[in-house]
């Protein structure tokens, strides 16, 4: 099966691009199955299902939404090959920039707006610099000269990845997007191995603590000055 | 060396083949892109910015020179042969004209000198001047507009250029074409604009996301055209005085410079 994992920030056009591709994928008679992660609310996954896309949702509440799709990721697999799929998309809700939930064998898939300016892609971190594929959206809001800069700033932060100019209104782009997700390597749940390892998850705020003098809190913690420290027995 | 490029062609909104086979477009020539608003103007200048290959929303096919383009073409800058300037009439990059200009420069591979060069000439579009120091984002539409026409001139500086509705933003449209055009470049523009659909040598209509059909330009329109420039000529005298405070007195009057054989031709 192949194992495609989307990310990029909120409202950079995830589902409007992934709604273009399945249609391309279905054209194609290909079986797929979707899941789609994010925190508190969504509507997307019915905006899949009514494409004909069996379509599982998963809401993280208070837990990291990137943590949840890789304790998760079995379940998903079990539900794809339950509907005899060859294609598995995960689109995860990607909030913090810290984030990259793609594994090695996985299709990773960065969706970022170039309408955010020039330096987003050097702010965002791994999502983007350990992409295979990175889909520009909003490219026709700006000057091809802006886009021309945006477009070499991802490719200083990741130079190998492949750039596909996207938009989520006109389907630009989403045919060779859609091409991409067929030629992703085989995935192994057994020996899948994330490419880039998860934030650190490991203070008493991530248990539930909500006062904020220093003297409540343990686990590591890190200090503005740069010095890392554990505090706690 | 870019002798042609053609256009295969695709389907309109309704999924039917469009109303023709092939469009041809040499080398110097320049072609309109008219018709209602929604009608596929922009999605026909996207198609030829991205070289479509029946891999966009309306099939349609660009080859370069009778033959399919090399891919690299079609993404990498460097190599890129199509400058385009969009509709859009703001930037949003949060740095300065200078950086922007090396930068793109960068891009483009080209010269890093250019910068003096670029402000020049968008200062020749527009009113109030472009300073390199300013930021993108505090200049005016004028501003924005006239620095994106001086960056594909000699930035961006390519074989084919692809304009999207230029007399937006009050700059001064003709001039603003020349330094666009020229030196056997070919030149795609997107107009509503009657003079400037009619100084193109051919146009294209577009109707619901389909060409409808291709126009030469008549003998007629040409002659027509050169009246209508002298009438836009003094359109533009009088938007000056309106702009800059200055009463206008009744004894402006058009007619009077008008060349003695202006008639409207209109009737037949």
């Amino acid at each position: 099966m192949n194992v495609i994992i989307v990310a990029g920030t909120p409202g950079a056009g995830k589902t409007a691009v992934l709604l273009h591709v399945l249609k391309h994928l279905k054209e194609q008679n290909k079986h797929i199955s979707a899941v789609k992660i994010d925190c508190l609310y969504t509507e997307d996954h019915l905006r899949f299902q009514k494409e004909g896309v069996p379509t599982l949702l998963g809401l993280s509440k208070d837990m990291c939404p990137d943590h949840f799709t890789i304790f998760n990721l079995g379940e998903m697999l079990e539900y794809a090959q339950g509907n005899n799929s060859d294609i598995l998309i995960v689109e995860t809700a990607g909030l913090c920039h810290r984030c990259a939930p793609y594994t090695i064998n996985s299709l990773g898939v960065c969706v970022i707006d170039a309408t955010t300016g020039p330096n987003t892609p050097l702010k965002v971190g791994p999502f983007l610099s350990t992409a295979n594929v990175v889909a520009i959206t909003k490219g026709d809001i700006i000057s091809q000269a802006e886009r021309e800069i945006f477009r070499e700033r991802v490719l200083e932060m990741n130079p190998g990845c492949r750039i596909i100019e996207t938009n989520g209104l006109t389907g630009k782009g989403t045919v060779e997007l859609a091409g991409c997700f067929s030629e992703a390597s085989d995935f192994s749940y057994e020996e899948e191995e994330l490419r880039h390892n998860a934030p650190f998850s490991i203070c008493t705020l991530c248990v539930g603590e909500t006062k904020i003098h220093k003297k409540n809190h343990r686990g590591v913690l890190r200090h503005i000055n740069g010095i890392q420290e554990y505090a706690g027995e | 060396m870019i002798n042609s490029i053609s256009i295969l062609a695709g389907k309109n909104k309704n999924g039917l083949k469009e109303h023709f086979n092939r469009i041809d477009i040499s080398r110097g020539e320049i072609v309109g892109i008219v018709g209602p608003t929604g009608s596929g103007k922009s999605a026909l200048v996207e198609d030829i910015e991205q070289l479509a290959q029946s891999d966009t929303s309306t099939q349609r096919k660009v080859l370069i020179n009778n033959s399919i383009p090399d891919p690299e073409l079609r993404y990498n800058p460097k190599k890129k042969l199509i400058a385009q300037l969009s509709q859009n009439m703001n930037f949003i990059a949060d740095m300065s004209v200078k950086d922007f200009l090396i930068l793109h420069s960068k891009c483009r591979g080209k010269n890093l000198n250019l910068v003096d060069k670029v402000i020049y000439h968008a200062n020749q579009l527009t009113g109030e001047p472009i300073k390199k120091e300013m930021n993108l984002t505090v200049l005016s539409g004028g501003q924005s507009r006239s620095l994106m026409v001086a960056d594909v001139a000699f930035v961006s500086d390519s074989p084919v250029v692809l304009i999207d509705e230029i007399e937006n933003a009050g700059i001064k449209k003709h001039e603003a074409m020349q330094l666009l055009s020229g030196n056997g470049k070919i030149v795609l523009v997107v107009t509503h604009d009657p003079l400037l659909a009619l100084l193109t040598q051919r146009r294209i209509v577009m109707e619901n996301g389909g060409i409808k059909k291709i126009f030469g330009t008549t003998e007629e329109e040409r002659s027509l055209c050169k009246q209508l420039y002298q009438v836009d000529k003094e359109l533009f005298k009088v938007r000056e005085m309106v702009r800059s405070g200055v009463e206008v007195k009744a004894s402006f009057s058009f007619q009077e410079s008008f060349t003695s054989d202006f008639q409207p031709v209109l009737e037949d």
